[in-house]
């Protein structure tokens, strides 16, 4: 007697389209790639991807571009937010994103950032925090945590002589051109399921034209922290969510607003305004 | 001074661009003129040109073409940003050309400075763009008067690595507008970013000139960022690890830079069929030297003028043909001598060349730079003229 034939596979997942087949050159236990199948699903969730044009940086994910199908334009060090708002100026239809590490938004791009955030530029920053240098190869960086040891933090990271880590998201959103800025993980299933949404919501503040939106991801570097992915993992659960909280800072458009309102305007009148000299009171003498 | 009035009053003539000292015929019909700043006619030039998105950053001697951009390009439903540094604005542009957009950006010598890492990658991403330095001088802060200091760094490479970048150098406001739109066809022809080499006093100077702005067609791109929708993504990059692949990039480039060197050096001369003496200038510098060669003229020494109009190319080959039969050569500038050295490499030694030049913002006068020909004159031929 033979068995009845099994119901047919049921697809209910698969490698979004636009992650390319090339193998990333990503540590194992590296949050990149967990952050690039993200940004693919909900680019394709929304259906932008052919008017999307991806912002690259430098860092480990300089060569994003040849992880995600999109077009995509290099930028120096740090000036990806430089970048990305000459592409959004010109394209202001298209949806532009930066893609940048805490080296490149946090030390050397801390004045474009910050501008463009000013400006409100319309464009999406994916702000991929781990604490450290990956690339080249495990120094320190502005958010590198007191006591961390790195390659150039031996004894580990001093703060009389080294500082404080730099909350870039906190302090962004006071900015009143900033509409949506959030901080997520990566550090377990359900961190990275609340990411997406965050992912998500910033592209949407992006089509909807109503400012800047930053999301910060709390990543991990395993090579560089001298840890396994697992105890990578856990660090971030564990230790780095206590020096940045996630959450959601701004999002204007939810009545989620900043610590600083936006200021009321007062400026001086243009000069065709101004009362001309006849105008003016005369005083004797 | 005005030239309009002047015009009025002497039907028949029109003043040529001061220190020239000659005068042209009218022809038939009295072309208008106008009198137009420097920085704003060059702005003026870029936006008939159809520049689409200018970036800059305020700095002596040349914040006026920023705000006659900031003014001008939102009437014309253009970009315009003030950028929060000289490395922001370039980078802007950076995206903005990789985008498809026709670029300007305009700095002065401590903003070029900033710009040279991305001059780098764009010339390594092959992306177009106009950059107008208008000099002052230096080093470092230096002074906010003109100045040609900043020759090497236009012509040997800002930033780093092996590349060129294309150089024009006006010589007054009027060849300045002539020369926006020829920066455009260049940067766009071969992919490549182009400085406009002005300095604080043709930025700053008021001069007559026709307003004939010239709108320069579109060179079709196959290769800009619009949108990854039914075709293979396109990357703009200069990053290529593998030594291999970037020699193979370098290649390209190479070859580029052999094509412009074969067909756009530009360069102009006066009265150098019978030279003994050549002078080489370029820019304002130019103009103090045309005066200095009617002056020699009228003293019976032979003199002449070579001007180059690009830089890079510098036209090695025209100099070293119109200066094979002079006894001396003096490169006259504004700096202690940098155009100099390519004067001499293109001489090759057969000529002597000499060198006469101000720094700080000074500028000679034409009788000082004939007593640099006298100079030269008289130690190259044991005699005085």
């Amino acid at each position: 007697m033979s068995t009845p034939l099994a119901a047919p596979p049921r697809l209910i997942y698969q490698k979004p389209a636009l992650l390319t087949s090339q193998p990333t050159h990503y540590c194992p236990g590296c949050g990149h790639g967990i952050i690039h199948r993200l940004l693919a699903e909900v680019l394709e969730d929304l259906g932008v991807a052919g008017r999307t044009i991806l912002v690259g940086s430098v860092g480990c994910s300089v060569f994003a571009y040849d992880y995600l199908a999109l077009d995509a334009v290099e930028s120096p060090h740090g000036r990806a937010a430089a970048v990305a708002t000459g592409v959004k100026r010109v394209r202001p239809d298209h949806v532009v994103f930066t893609y940048q590490g805490d080296g490149d938004l946090a030390a050397i791009g801390t004045a474009e950032i910050v501008h463009a955030a000013a400006r409100g530029e319309r464009i999406t920053v994916i702000f991929v925090n781990n604490g450290i240098y990956g690339m080249t190869g495990g120094q320190m960086a502005p958010t590198t945590l007191v006591g961390q040891a790195t390659t150039s933090s031996p004894r580990g990271r001093d703060a009389v002589t080294t500082g404080y880590p730099l909350p870039v998201t906190e302090m962004l959103s006071l900015l009143p051109g900033v509409a949506y800025a959030a901080r997520g993980s990566v550090a377990d299933p359900g961190a990275v399921g609340r990411t997406k949404a965050l992912i998500r919501r910033a592209f949407d503040v992006q089509i909807e034209g109503t400012g800047f939106a930053i999301v910060e991801i709390l990543s991990t570097c395993p090579v560089g922290w001298g840890m396994t992915p697992v105890e990578a993992m856990e660090r971030l659960a564990n230790e780095v969510v206590r020096t940045y909280p996630p959450g959601v800072f701004v999002d204007r458009g939810r009545g989620v607003t900043p610590a600083m309102p936006a200021p009321a305007v007062a400026a001086r009148p243009a000069a065709a305004e101004r009362a001309t000299p006849a105008e003016r009171p005369v005083t004797e003498g | 001074m005005s030239v309009m009035t002047s015009s009025a009053t002497r039907p028949g003539s029109i003043a040529s661009p001061p220190g020239t000292g000659g005068e042209a015929t009218l022809p038939e019909a009295i072309p208008t003129r106008i009198l137009m700043k420097g920085n704003e006619a060059i702005a003026e030039a870029a936006i008939a040109a159809g520049c689409d998105a200018y970036f800059g950053y305020p700095i002596t001697p040349q914040a006026e073409l920023l705000e006659w951009m900031a003014r001008r390009m939102p009437d014309e439903g253009r970009v315009f940003v003030q950028a929060e540094s000289e490395i922001a604005a370039i980078n802007m542009a950076l995206g903005a050309a990789a985008a498809g957009a026709r670029v300007l950006v305009s700095s002065s010598s401590p903003g070029i400075s900033l710009m040279a890492e991305a001059m780098s990658y764009m010339a390594g991403s092959r992306l177009p763009v106009v950059l107008v330095n208008v000099m002052r001088g230096g080093p470092g802060l230096g002074s906010i008067g003109a100045a040609q200091g900043d020759y090497f760094q236009a012509t040997k490479g800002h930033g780093h690595g092996d590349y060129r970048v294309p150089v024009l150098a006006p010589s007054s406001i009027a060849e300045a507008i002539d020369l926006v739109g020829e920066a455009f066809l260049i940067a766009e022809r071969y992919r490549t970013p182009v400085m406009l080499l002005a300095d604080g006093i043709i930025g700053q100077a008021m001069e007559p000139v026709v307003p004939t702005f010239r709108s320069i067609p579109r060179t079709p791109a196959d290769w800009t960022l619009d949108g990854a929708d039914g075709r293979a993504p396109r990357v703009v990059r200069s990053l290529h690890l593998k030594p291999e692949d970037l020699e193979l990039a370098n290649d390209v480039l190479q070859a580029t830079y052999r094509e412009i060197e074969a067909a756009e050096v530009r360069w102009a001369g006066e009265e150098l069929a019978d030279a003994e003496i050549v002078l080489v200038a370029y820019g304002t510098a130019a103009r103090v030297a045309r005066t200095a060669v009617e002056r020699a003229r009228e003293a019976g020494l032979r003199a002449g003028l070579f001007r180059p109009i690009t830089l890079w190319p510098f036209p090695s080959a025209a100099l070293a043909e119109r200066t094979r039969d002079a006894r001396a050569v003096l490169s006259v500038e504004l700096s202690a001598g940098q155009m100099v050295e390519d004067v001499r490499l293109a001489i090759e030694g057969r000529v002597p060349v000499f060198h006469h030049g101000r720094t700080g913002g000074m500028v000679p006068s034409p009788d000082e730079v004939v007593a640099a020909m006298r100079h030269a004159w008289a130690t190259t031929s044991g005699g005085t003229r």
